[in-house]
């Protein structure tokens, strides 16, 4: 079989196994710098298997200098040369070879991006080749398999000085005033969007970095692939949600939409409130949730001020998906609906305020004061304050027990402080039901305390469990 | 409207007919929905009692339509929902009504949560067996053909899991219907659904008559093997698995290996890991011949792929594929081909793979037979025991019987000891560990003298190790040691040393020997412990450290029943009654413990206890007991106490 002849720098070429223990000497941390080197073999490896054999490069001579009339002809024979890829583990191997497909990169780059008349229809399929070619790859198992990218440093592409100029020439191609779509869109079609939407997954952010601005592009020129690409873009959270719940670029898929949002045209079809309801709510329930929150939010408010009657949906989302354990994200949510509470329509406000603010009194109750800190805030903002005075009467009710309780019992200080400004707040804003409500909360409390323990409750539950032991025994 | 009527009316028909007894009935249903999940969550976990009290008439009519309507609720809910109608057949009236259920679980199916989801499909899956062929043509089937056409990609999901639990049972014409199902779905345009398909492929193939395999199968596999997703294709390996099982051999070339060939050599490394995964059962599947032509060399190159993982995939079932290789020239096969691929990974970069192939090496040597193993495989197990990574050396270690029966452990004695010792020695804790566990085993190798020489004084090094695990394990090797070795051994050898601890400045040390003491009293029989071990807790029960005391107690306690019963009452007894009247609470309760469960040796008459009923119980608490003790031994308790008030 064809792949038991490895290419000659195979994984295990002298050079690098020697190479790590004497790093690791000067280094300090060995078990880093093996991880870190062991972590590069495998990842330009997964790309580098698939050449048959190592072809030399030979320098060719330089753009500028070439005849007009050669000029297409040599742009074609580099975008050739730079279809070779090279062992990146292996630092040493082949040095010249980099050094002219890199000059070659260099070259092609500042071409497209400042020379006009360049990109002719034959150059296109030897350019999106050669993209191909350099980009496509199975990402490598990740070294860590708990890779937590808030607290771990991330495994960079060993291939980047190459693969960087690739992407940078790909974004220039595209950018460049003499890119034509229609030319275009026969070679970047679905296949090639789909493989560039499974770059995103890549652990180098630099990667996922320009992959964003090139993705942000296609979907900008090449009309015919909008769909798709939601559509595609759709499945990735489909499975991070509900199947592997493991993607490196849910952010930066994110930061695109907030922009594609953004131009949704009115009204709002189905197909984008369906993704709006069963994709990005649902996203909230991701235990990384941390790493793409403040996209997600954008996100979900742009859809709002697209539309104001999909609040409803939101508001009862996250309602739904409330954390229950993890005081971080409870934070991350109230965040959430105060960006949400900023923009919303009184009209709209008015249909969720009941289970919202039942959800706020819980959050002020929390006995984690960041929780409860953050949910009293929202009486700092003008315009939720002013949506609460519309609805005192409503949200009062719901809110005053909470209030009283907690300004007696919390442990911490600065909430007792945030609550009595709160009861302050409300005593001005309408101070006859404020005493009614004070009033009838001493009631209730007196009887609880009075009350003797419901012996008929008791009673119904120890019938209960006779019925159920009777039950039992007959079955 | 429809949700409220339900539970209002059942709840009102369960209370007001005059019948109290189903009061509770209605309290139940009444929390079915409450606000409150937690109580929701409990309501819907006695399903089957409020069904039970309702009787199968109302659980049809009433009850499930309130519970189809309640499918908006919490993920929780909605899985203890699923779980709960799979067992619902006897409740609804028996397989006769068994298709009254089918309406909530479809909708169940059809929900975002994938664990809800897939306990639908378990309890549809379960249900569909008490279906009559005629209910499952009229009432299954069609739910089947609604969820393989869902618009939501979750129903069609669901779907694929149910294909093959209703095929084998209706007319050819609705199979025919089913089989068109199952490959639109296998092309299906969102991933998620073509993985559902791909994962339930090898099981459809399975119920599918001969010929459809061949030309309805074959076709949608080869399909989802080139997907153009690796989350797919690796599924399509699972199937493969399957379906080769179901082809007869003259088949398998043309229709299944062009696909499994091009998956070992995918290019995407999930893929071909999975081929090495399942390389064992694609092995068996495909038969001797195919093995010795294509699956040898696919072999070497997963042994030799360029990913870590793949190659730590394939070492593992080194083993396992040499020795399902056929006996004619299974030899020859692993001396010239797989040898030189494993020589290789010996000294392989990546230690998961070092150490994957580790664990199985051994096994090669009852393949290959005593001379083989001496000339090849002796110096790959000599080099895996000097490797870097103490996993590795483990691993060579742990199997080390494989080797003893063919070629005697002595060729490997002398490196074997230099490595026992490094990891002895070990900075981590669990490598320490690890190797004490190997011990019993290597000791039983070794023999006795190899052991007294050299591997002694390592197993008494660690019973004062900073680690309490380790000194806990040493403790326990003791034991097995004396189990292997005899009485006669641990007399001349280990008990005096740990006996020696006893008088040692460090309390730990001092309650290593009662935790040896615990362990070997029994190993040692009666004459050593009441001789020899005996006099050293005694003497320890006027340690100054309380945890010492408590612990003699606890000892007492443990070696009691060894004991003659002299010594118990004329020496432990009088020693545990001063610890019962200690300053310290703890020795106090232990000693006191002590006595209770020695009182039978003491010859006390156990049967006073009878004298304690229910009701004295009440005036003692048992909450000042740990939960898990016996009764009988809180009721033991409470004697004493009872009569040391008394004093």
């Amino acid at each position: 079989m064809e792949t038991t002849k490895l290419p000659p720098s195979s994984p295990s070429s002298p050079t690098t196994s020697f190479s790590v223990p004497s790093a690791e000497k000067v280094d300090g941390f060995p078990r880093r710098s093996m991880r870190r080197a062991r972590q590069r073999r495998s990842h330009s490896s997964s790309q580098f298997r698939y050449q048959s054999s190592q072809v030399e490069l030979t320098p060719l001579p330089l753009l500028k200098d070439a005849p007009v009339a050669e000029l297409h002809d040599l742009f074609c024979k580099k975008l050739q040369q730079c279809c070779v890829l090279f062992d990146f583990l292996d630092c040493v191997a082949d040095l010249k070879g980099k050094e002219i497909k890199r000059a070659a990169l260099n070259e092609l780059v500042e071409s497209v991006a400042t020379s006009r008349g360049v990109l002719i229809e034959p150059l296109y399929p030897e350019a999106i080749k050669m993209i191909s070619v350099n980009i496509f790859r199975t990402l490598p198992p990740s070294e860590n398999p708990e890779f937590d990218p808030e607290e771990d440093e991330p495994t960079l592409e060993a291939s980047w000085p190459h693969l960087q100029l690739v992407y940078e020439f790909f974004l220039r191609f595209l950018e460049s005033p003499d890119f034509q779509p229609s030319m275009a869109k026969r070679y970047v079609d679905q296949k090639f969007v789909l493989q560039l939407l499974e770059l995103f997954d890549s652990e180098d952010p630099r990667e996922r970095e320009y992959l964003k601005t090139i993705l942000h592009r296609v979907y900008g020129k090449l009309l015919g692939l909008r769909a798709y690409i939601r559509k595609q873009i759709n499945n990735i959270f489909l499975r991070f949600i509900y199947e592997t719940e493991h993607f490196n670029g849910v952010a930066e898929l994110l930061e695109i939409l907030g922009s594609i949002i953004n131009g949704f045209a009115l009204p709002l079809k189905a197909e984008h409130k369906q993704f709006l309801v069963r994709v990005l709510i649902p996203l909230h329930t991701a235990k990384s949730l941390s790493i793409f929150h403040a996209q997600l939010a954008y996100c979900v408010v742009q859809f709002m001020e697209k539309d104001a009657t999909v609040t409803e949906y939101i508001i009862r989302g996250l309602l739904k998906y409330w954390p229950k354990t993890c005081t971080q994200k409870e934070v991350m949510f109230l965040g959430e609906i105060e960006e949400i509470l900023d923009v919303i329509e009184p009209s709209q406000f008015i249909r969720v305020q009941e289970p919202l603010f039942k959800q706020i009194a819980a959050c002020i109750s929390s006995p984690h004061f960041q929780v409860a800190e953050r949910a009293l805030y929202f009486w700092n903002n003008e315009y939720i304050l002013s949506l609460i005075e519309e609805n005192c009467q409503v949200i009062l009710p719901l809110v005053f027990a909470t209030l009283y309780r907690v300004s007696k019992e919390h442990w911490n200080q600065t909430i007792v402080s945030l609550i009595y400004n709160v009861l302050k707040t409300f005593m001005e804003m309408n101070s006859k039901l404020f005493d009614d409500l004070t009033a009838s909360y001493k009631v209730e409390k007196q009887k609880f305390t009075d009350a003797t323990p419901l012996f008929s409750s008791v009673d119904s539950m120890n019938q209960f469990t006779k019925l159920i032991t009777v039950n039992s025994s007959t079955t | 409207a429809a949700e409220e009527g339900g539970p209002c009316s059942l709840s009102k028909m369960a209370g007001a007919d005059g019948d109290d007894s189903l009061y509770p009935i209605a309290v139940l249903i009444d929390e079915l929905r409450n606000e409150d999940v937690q109580l929701r969550l409990n309501s819907i976990k006695k399903l089957s009692t409020i069904a039970l009290a309702l009787g199968v008439e109302r659980t049809r009519t009433e009850l499930l339509p309130f519970l189809t309507d309640t499918i908006y609720d919490e993920d929780e809910v909605l899985l203890a929902l699923a779980e709960q109608l799979g067992n619902f057949t006897m409740l609804v009236g028996g397989p006769e009504y068994v298709h009254c259920l089918l309406p909530p679980l479809e909708s169940l199916a059809t929900v975002e949560e994938t664990v809800v989801r897939d306990k639908a499909v378990e309890s549809l899956r379960k249900i569909s067996q008490e279906h009559s062929p005629v209910d499952l043509e009229v009432h299954f089937e069609p739910l089947v053909k609604r969820l393989a056409s869902g618009d939501w990609f979750t129903s069609r999901t669901s779907a694929c899991g149910l294909f093959s639990v209703c095929y084998p049972r209706v007319s050819s014409t609705v199979k025919a219907e089913i089989r068109q199902h199952f490959r639109t779905l296998c092309s299906d345009d969102t991933p998620m659904v073509r993985r559902a398909a791909a994962s339930k492929l090898g099981e459809f193939a399975k119920v599918l008559e001969l010929d459809y395999v061949k030309s309805d199968i074959i076709s949608l596999f080869t399909a989802l093997a080139s997907d153009e997703q690796d989350s797919v294709r690796l599924l399509a390996v699972e199937a493969c698995v399957s379906i080769a099982t179901l082809l007869p051999q003259e088949d398998l070339e043309t229709l299944v290996m062009p696909t499994l060939r091009q998956a070992a050599e995918d290019k995407s490394w999930r893929v071909r890991y999975m081929v090495a995964d399942k390389f064992s059962e694609l092995q068996k599947a495909v038969g001797p011949e195919i093995t010795k032509n294509d699956l040898v060399p696919a072999f070497q190159n997963l042994l030799k792929d360029c990913e870590a993982e793949v190659r730590a995939a394939a070492a593992n079932k080194v083993k396992e594929f040499c020795e399902n290789l056929p006996e004619d020239n299974r030899e020859q096969i692993i001396m010239t081909h797989i040898l030189p691929c494993v020589k290789e990974l010996v000294s392989d970069t990546n230690q998961h793979v070092k150490s994957a192939l580790a664990s199985v090496i051994m096994g090669l040597s009852t393949i290959l037979g005593k001379d083989n193993t001496i000339e090849h495989l002796l110096p790959l197990f000599l080099a895996q025991l000097k490797d870097e990574c103490p996993e590795v050396r483990l691993n060579i270690i742990s199997n080390l019987d494989c080797v003893n029966e063919v070629i005697g452990i002595r060729q490997l004695s002398q490196s074997l000891l230099p490595a026992i010792v490094e990891l002895a020695e070990d900075a981590k804790w669990r490598v320490r560990l690890a190797i004490i566990e190997y011990m019993p085993l290597l000791a039983g190798q070794l023999g006795v003298e190899f052991f007294d020489e050299k591997l002694n004084t390592l197993c008494m090094a660690w019973l004062i190790d900073h680690v309490y695990a380790i000194r806990e394990a040493a403790t326990c090797n003791l034991m097995k040691l004396v189990e292997k070795f005899g009485a006669e051994w641990a007399q001349n050898t280990i008990v005096p040393k740990v006996l020696g601890m006893a008088n040692d400045p460090n309390y730990l040390h001092r309650m290593t020997t009662l935790f040896c003491i615990n362990a070997l009293s029994e190993a040692c029989g009666q004459e050593i412990t009441t001789k020899q071990m005996l006099p050293v807790v005694l003497k320890m029960s006027n340690d100054q450290v309380a945890n010492v005391r408590f612990n003699v107690a606890k000892s007492l306690q443990k070696i009691g029943p060894v004991l003659d019963s002299n010594a118990l009452q004329t020496e432990v007894k009088p020693v545990l009654e001063k610890l019962a009247t200690d300053t310290d609470m703890d020795v106090k309760y232990f000693a006191q413990e002590a006595i209770s469960l020695l009182c039978i040796f003491f010859s006390i008459r156990p049967n006073l206890l009878c004298l304690l009923n229910t009701s004295q119980m009440l005036y003692f608490p048992n909450s000042i007991y740990p939960a898990s003790m016996p009764f009988c031994t809180v009721c033991c308790l409470q004697q004493h106490r009872l009569n040391w008030s008394n004093k």
